[in-house]
């Protein structure tokens, strides 16, 4: 579906600074109605800089198109959903992934263009990144997501009993922020409102009571599974399927099983 | 040094909302307000930064309706000097409060302005990323660690897939994360001295700002209700119905 590609290459867009990309994407985006991105940790840091360069108003986490200048999106932790129309000349958005098929990655034709333009804006510099290194699909994108709450009670009990179920399943894991406060495991893997969105086909939540912010980053998963040892659990709720037990031995005993 | 440190007034985190019958909105009459948490771990951030000797004064700022005098008054209690409202009554976008606020740095004149990475009510994430461009600031959004160090400052930012280290020349804009801080309480003494703290009463238009904005909420909906799932007894029938039911394995 793509037309053209435009090419960027210079050393001051490595690393992604706000400050450098958004005034390149201003630049370039006074030609076009729409200019929109994933709503992932990048998209979002740079595109509402580019709306403010544009003096434009943005719309976050388009869930649905419903027409040109109308779209929905989830407020209060995915409690509500709002349909909202721009009045603006350019629309920026940002598009929640998990909302929409991927486009075939072949089959297209595009030309692709170079651009020349390069500004450092000269008020930001890269220093470090640390990457967590993982063998496992990326959460965002898995098919199936096994995650973890309070309930595993340790770092190391998280990969004793989740590791192996994730291995049988060829799953990405996940956290509740409550396993990522309390350092089991580290924070990009967190699902909820402020962490990541998931949708997967299964998502199997060990240990996790469920709450409000959690719900919001995983109830769009096609079926959902629940172990937890607490009946009440509010997670029992949005689950298709829950267990009540000790996780340390239904997750072992599921392994063997599957 | 000078921080600015912008505060939302919120619905609880706590609470579950629920959607009009008319889908104009959410009901938020008898609804328990908050701050922000986000804009908790910003106002934390700031008094830190003030015991370090690195802040000397930290003004809190709030856009919305008079009640917010309330969350300006909790962040002083936490130990800001001063607070600065700027009331409305009207909806206001995330541009506009922007064009607030660079209005209010134009005048404070801060070195660090800190803000929420994002409001738990319209889930936006917008605000402090619109400010950095208006004023042509640096900006490190999802802040997990802050550095001053002289007239820069570095930030590590929480990125899908881990953590990235950025420096910005002062004044700079930063939007906190989780993981930057843990808010503390505020003492019952410090609430009664956070009343006689000063409270400046201001208006968008002494910012030449025209509320409103072009983003028009036509409707609020409730989202589609999952249907009601089944307990199971045991493992074998997890993976029975997982495998013959769902057929999702």
């Amino acid at each position: 579906g793509v037309s053209k590609v435009l090419l960027a290459d210079n050393a001051v867009y490595a690393n992604q600074l706000a400050e450098n990309v958004a005034g390149l994407i201003a630049d370039l985006g006074k030609g076009y109605s729409h200019i929109l991105a994933a709503a992932t940790t990048t998209g979002k840091n740079i595109l509402p800089r580019v709306a403010a360069l544009l003096d434009v108003s943005m719309v976050s986490d388009v869930i649905a198109v419903e027409s040109a200048n109308t779209f929905k999106r989830p407020i209060y932790a995915g409690n509500a959903i709002a349909t909202v129309q721009s009045e603006e000349a350019i629309i920026v958005a940002t598009v929640r992934t998990t909302a929409f098929d991927a486009v075939a990655a072949e089959g297209g034709a595009a030309a692709i263009e170079a651009v020349s333009e390069a500004k450092d804006a000269g008020v930001s510099k890269f220093v470090s990144e640390e990457i967590v290194k993982t063998e496992r699909p990326e959460l965002s994108g898995a098919r199936i997501v096994v995650s973890g709450g309070r309930g595993v009670g340790s770092g190391e009990n998280y990969h004793k009993v989740l590791d192996p179920l994730a291995d049988k399943l060829g799953a990405a894991q996940g956290a509740s922020r409550a396993a990522v406060d309390a350092g089991f495991v580290p924070n990009d893997m967190q699902v909820g409102q402020t962490g990541k969105i998931v949708a997967p086909d299964l998502y199997i939540a060990v240990g996790i009571s469920g709450a409000i912010q959690h719900l919001a980053g995983m109830k769009d998963s096609k079926v959902i599974v629940a172990i937890n040892k607490d009946e009440e659990a509010p997670i029992n709720a949005v689950a298709d399927y829950w267990l009540v037990g000790d996780l340390n031995e239904v997750v072992p005993e599921l392994v063997s099983k599957l | 040094m000078k921080a600015l440190v912008a505060v939302k007034r919120v619905v609880d985190a706590n609470v579950k909302v629920r959607v009009k019958p008319d889908n104009s909105g959410v009901d938020l009459t008898n609804v328990k307000m908050s701050i922000n948490p986000f804009c908790e771990i910003a106002v934390e951030e700031a008094v830190r930064l003030k015991e370090k000797g690195i802040v000397s004064e930290i003004v809190v700022v709030s856009v919305g309706a008079k009640e917010a005098q309330e969350q300006i008054r909790s962040s002083m209690a936490l130990g800001a000097d001063h607070g600065i409202l700027v009331e409305t009554a009207d909806e206001l976008g995330a541009l506009e409060v922007a064009k607030i606020l660079k209005g209010v740095v134009a005048q404070e004149q801060p070195q660090l302005i800190l803000l929420g990475k994002q409001a738990i009510d319209d889930d936006s994430n917008q605000v402090g990323q619109m400010l950095a461009a208006l004023l042509g600031s640096g900006q490190a959004t999802f802040a997990s660690e802050v550095k001053v160090e002289g007239e820069k400052v570095q930030v590590t930012r929480e990125i899908d897939g881990g953590l990235q280290t950025i420096e910005l020349n002062l004044p700079a804009i930063i939007t906190t994360d989780l993981r930057l801080n843990e808010p503390r309480y505020a003492a019952l003494p410090n609430i009664m001295k956070a009343r006689k703290k000063p409270l400046d009463t201001k208006s968008p238009a002494d910012y030449g700002v025209a509320t409103g904005s072009k983003l028009k909420t036509l409707k609020v909906e409730a989202p589609a209700e999952r249907q009601a799932g089944v307990q199971v007894k045991s493992v074998d029938e997890l993976v029975d119905k997982l495998k013959n039911e769902a057929k999702v394995i």
